[in-house]
């Protein structure tokens, strides 16, 4: 069974949990930007947390069911509906066979995540579904969504939920469905070379504003503001780079590194942001003024740990409303 | 032998300090060390991946948590798992055992003027001739110092050193896909049409990224890599 975009919107493509495995040879994780909201939009609709969805950037899509399914959606604020019904985040939902959802524009943050039941079924390649933008590989042909496609949807087993009404009313806690946040402080744990950075740009990082670039993709989230110095100039020799990692380019403005970021990289790299907050640079669009600030790597971890376990209770909640 | 966190992840095995003052010894050694962590399959860890002289480790943090059975200090617990891991990476005498013998892989080449758009500026800039260039360029011997920046790029030490070349000020917005590049004392190859900053010389028809093959890419990190002289009719033949 298929699902048909009317509308393509700005920037949609087919995302699971990410490609792992084939660093060593330069691929990039990809995958959502926001792994955890694709995982609890998942768990709404009875997937399995790593089925394929979409990931929809500032809104504009537009889609049809060529057959009945449950759909869930998690990320910015988006004015999202079910023929005339509105479907806030975090809500598990019914769509009838012919049945259309539309992304409005996002009113607040930058992207969200859809889950259908059965999940896209896209082939797996490097053992993901994920859509490679920069390689072109992988999702809907290695491509962003084009008006007109057809995306092949997995079996829905009628049992994946109990939801009769049209809108459930269980949710998922609300700072799940919607992480975006005005002014967002983003968490981090300290670089390789953070004593490579005079006090001064130390001081600015760590307490002034920087406001979010328009050239920011899904590569890395760019900032202007006050320039970041390094003590010394020599070369560093080139390693491995990540999904949250800051890096300094000459110029002094920092980039954070989203999931289609090379894998190595030759910057200094002054911090990292905790993986508890990626969610939340994930929602940053053109003119967002960000802070930064600092927490142990103990502190990252619990969070995380902290996180899954919500996660665990809320599996067990979602299966006891189920059975 | 240093340990550092790449954020609360991931971290970097830095197994030397320097490359280019010994880069066969260093390769030898990061492959070890890839090899062994490889091995050793600590619960927890997710992915490797070697580069110049380091090897990255990524890991799920909730899962070295869950095998330890405490919450604190998963980066410490993980760091002493891979030190016992990599301790007979140390003796030197088997470092190359474990690093494998090294691969020899023969790249066709095309260093015709129409694929070798900057062999001009490399001229300029060594002071040697075209036809120069490109023997020295193709009678050295390469090694794959790490695979990186798209995939399937192999950063190839071993440039001979009068070929280096500064990448250029405006990098091309676009790269034909098989280009072969100086940028500054290394070289390599643009396996898909990409952005770029180095100086390119010539071009292979060999197709170094496939994602349905495993592995996806032509080139490993430490493969030896030499470059054959084709002509255009021989390019034309091998590029199906």
């Amino acid at each position: 069974m298929n699902l048909f975009v009317e509308r393509a919107g700005f920037l949609s493509s087919v995302q699971d949990l990410g490609r792992t495995g084939f660093r060593q040879f330069g691929v990039s994780t990809s995958g959502a930007l926001d792994r955890f909201a694709l995982r609890v939009a998942n768990l709404l609709v009875g997937n399995d947390e790593g089925a394929a969805g979409l990931e929809i950037a500032l809104g504009g899509l537009h889609l049809r069911f060529q057959d009945e399914r449950i759909v869930a959606w998690c990320g910015g604020e988006f004015d999202v509906h079910i023929g005339s019904l509105a479907l806030p985040a975090g809500h598990i939902a019914y769509v009838q066979s012919g049945g259309e959802l539309k992304f409005g524009r996002a009113q607040f943050g930058c992207r969200c995540w859809l889950a259908i039941s059965g999940g896209i079924d896209v082939p797996i390649v490097l053992r993901s579904r994920s859509t490679d933008l920069r390689a072109n590989f992988g999702g809907m042909e290695g491509r962003a969504l084009h008006d007109g496609d057809q995306l092949p949807l997995g079996k829905f087993r009628r049992s994946q939920t109990a939801a009769t009404e049209y809108i459930s009313s269980w949710t998922a806690p609300n700072e799940w469905g919607s992480p975006a946040a005005r002014d967002p402080i983003l968490r981090f744990t300290r670089g390789a070379d953070w004593n490579r950075f005079n006090d001064v740009t130390i001081q600015r990082f760590t307490t002034q504003a920087f406001s979010v670039s328009p050239d920011s993709d899904r590569m890395g989230v760019r900032f202007d503001g006050p320039e970041l110095k390094r003590k010394d100039k020599s070369d560093l020799i080139s390693e491995a780079v990540a999904p949250g990692t800051i890096q300094v380019p000459p110029n002094g403005k920092p980039i954070l590194l989203l999931g289609d970021c090379q894998t190595i990289g030759g910057y200094p790299k002054i911090a990292h942001v905790i993986t508890a907050s990626l969610g939340v640079a994930a929602q940053l669009r053109a003119g967002d003024g960000v802070r930064f600030s600092e927490v142990s790597l103990e502190e990252a971890h619990r969070l995380l740990l902290e996180r899954e376990r919500d996660l665990d209770r809320f599996r067990v909640g979602l299966s006891l409303q189920r059975s | 032998m240093e340990i550092i966190p790449l954020g609360d992840s991931a971290l970097v095995v830095r197994v030397r300090e320097q490359f280019e003052d010994a880069p066969e010894e260093t390769l030898d050694e990061v492959l070890s060390v890839f090899r062994l962590l490889q091995r050793a399959a600590i619960p927890g860890v997710i992915e490797l991946a070697p580069a110049y002289t380091s090897v990255a480790v990524f890991f799920n943090p909730v899962a070295v948590l869950k095998a330890n059975g405490t919450a604190n200090g998963v980066f410490e617990k993980l760091a002493k798992r891979i030190r016992s891991a990599i301790i007979p990476a140390s003796r030197r005498h088997r470092r190359r055992t474990i690093a494998g013998r090294p691969r020899s892989i023969e790249i066709p080449v095309c260093y015709d003027p129409e694929f070798g758009f900057d062999l001009d500026r490399v001229a300029e800039h060594t002071k040697l001739s075209e036809r120069e260039i490109v023997n020295l360029h193709s009678r050295a011997e390469y090694r794959v110092a790490c695979i990186g920046f798209v995939p399937g790029f192999p950063f190839l030490a071993g440039l001979p050193k009068n070929l280096a070349t500064p990448r250029r000020d405006v990098p091309r917005k676009e790269i034909p896909s098989g280009s072969v590049g100086i940028g500054g004392v290394q070289t390599g190859i643009y396996p898909l049409r990409s952005p770029g900053g180095w100086n390119l010389i010539g071009r292979t028809p060999l197709r170094l990224f496939d994602p349905i093959k495993n592995p996806p890419t032509l080139l490993c990190p430490g493969d030896r890599v030499r470059f054959r002289v084709i002509t255009r009719e021989e390019f034309e033949s091998l590029n199906v």
